[in-house]
């Protein structure tokens, strides 16, 4: 059993939505870990010895076995502590929590981060495409109140940018793109996702990510 | 299995290929339709209407759409025939990392140079070549990724051997003089029917890409 007296560290970084997965992920899961923050401009010896394929974070070392890639290490998380499981049994239901994790990553994150850093040339279209990215996603979430059902799931933890980071960048960046109005499902599943008794102990303070970005924005 | 299996897909994809010989390992019956990506077909818009891609395996009428996910899904359905992923969790993970690896370091930078404009070919040569080698570090001396068994990590990399013939005509390089294991590796892949008949050939690839570069003038 993994549970046992196992050593877990997390190498990350506190404002990224990438690594907070990865928090997310242990905390529902209750799992004790370490947590070292990284500065990736000055890269640690252990950073580089345990990712040095990406060298990125996060990593995760788990009794010295160190894996890298979030959504990688989540699956590995659901997989060896098998309480308050992140992934449906169904390998159907898997199959689509996989593409909806992938499709975060390859089109909506993306899409979103464009039209919070667009500059004024390539705003309009940058904000069309984050606006349609939020509506596939939206009706990915159907009435479901997360997207892994009653429970927080793979895609819930995956959609942690969505849920928590996009209010916080568009509002430094004067946009108005994940809002009730526009967006009525999505937006009660950021507020249920974001006050989720676990997962608002393990998101980064607001004002501190507000402050973090806007610093961001100004260079 | 009386079941409805309908494969959506290009034979010269590499990520289609991936499908094909997941399929064909757990020996299963399904229709192949061949698309036509500039006239794609209303059951492609209709069953992968985000991004509009093949594969696309429909299985009784439900859709699932990504190689990697077809093959874990295909993994997860047929637990009777060998598995193409390992038992132990950490090695699964091992071995999803390095399909992730293939589909950026080998996938996207492949695409920089079939079909991007020529003066990006060199830079996106040099990091195939890197790619490429961090893999062979990874394979070492075992016959197979997963070890003595071929698995996930082999099916998410051998379709683009197909396509090395392509990338070294237009990057002016040889795989096999850079990465001699991978050649040998794949070669041992080839031995199986269930890749070598879900294989495209190399030479057909390389003239579709040839004219798809002529019609976007991208070498002129």
């Amino acid at each position: 059993m993994a549970s046992e007296s196992s050593e877990v560290r997390l190498l990350g970084k506190w404002a990224s939505p990438f690594s907070n997965r990865v928090d997310l992920a242990l905390k529902l899961k209750g799992v004790p870990y370490k947590y070292s923050e990284e500065d990736l401009a000055n890269k640690s010896e252990d950073l580089l010895k345990y990712n040095p394929v990406h060298k990125k974070v996060p990593v995760l070392v788990h009794n010295g076995n160190p894996l890298p890639e979030s959504l990688v290490i989540v699956e590995y998380i659901d997989e060896t502590w098998k309480n308050n499981p992140l992934l449906p049994q169904d390998p159907y239901e898997r199959a689509l929590a996989r593409f909806w994790a992938k499709t975060l990553d390859d089109k909506i994150l993306p899409a979103i981060w464009n039209a919070c850093w667009s500059d004024e040339k390539g705003r309009e279209k940058a904000v069309e495409e984050a606006l349609e990215a939020l509506e596939i996603l939206q009706e990915a979430l159907k009435e479901k109140r997360f997207f892994g059902g009653e429970n927080i799931g793979l895609v819930d933890i995956a959609a942690n940018f969505i849920g928590y980071w996009v209010a916080i960048l568009q509002e430094i960046a004067g946009l108005e793109l994940l809002t009730i109005e526009k967006f009525p499902k999505l937006y009660k599943w950021s507020q249920e996702f974001a006050n989720h008794p676990v997962i608002k102990d393990g998101l980064p303070p607001r004002d501190e990510l507000f402050a973090f970005f806007k610093a961001s924005a100004k260079k | 299995m009386a079941e409805e299996l309908i494969l959506l897909d290009d034979w010269l994809s590499m990520f289609g290929m991936r499908a094909r010989i997941a399929l064909a390992e757990k020996e299963i019956k399904y229709e192949y339709r061949e698309e036509d990506l500039s006239n794609k077909s209303q059951l492609l818009l209709q069953m992968n209407p985000i991004h509009k891609k093949i594969p696309v395996l429909i299985h009784n009428g439900k859709p699932i759409c990504e190689s990697i996910i077809i093959v874990e899904y295909l993994d997860e359905l047929c637990k009777d025939k060998v598995s193409f992923l390992p038992s132990d969790p950490y090695q699964r993970a091992q071995a999803r990392f390095w399909a992730d690896f293939v589909n950026k370091k080998v996938g996207d930078v492949g695409g920089r140079i079939w079909s991007m404009k020529r003066e990006g070919i060199e830079v996106a040569k040099k990091e195939l070549v890197e790619s490429l080698k961090e893999l062979e570090k990874e394979l070492g001396d075992k016959p197979y990724f997963g070890g003595e068994t071929f698995g996930f990590v082999d099916i998410a990399l051998v379709p683009f051997y197909t396509w090395f013939y392509t990338y070294e005509e237009l990057g002016n390089f040889k795989v096999e003089a850079e990465c001699p294991k991978i050649i040998a590796w794949a070669k041992r892949c080839n031995q199986r029917e269930s890749v070598s008949k879900s294989l495209a050939d190399e030479k057909e690839v390389y003239e579709f890409v040839a004219s798809y570069r002529k019609s976007l003038h991208l070498d002129d």
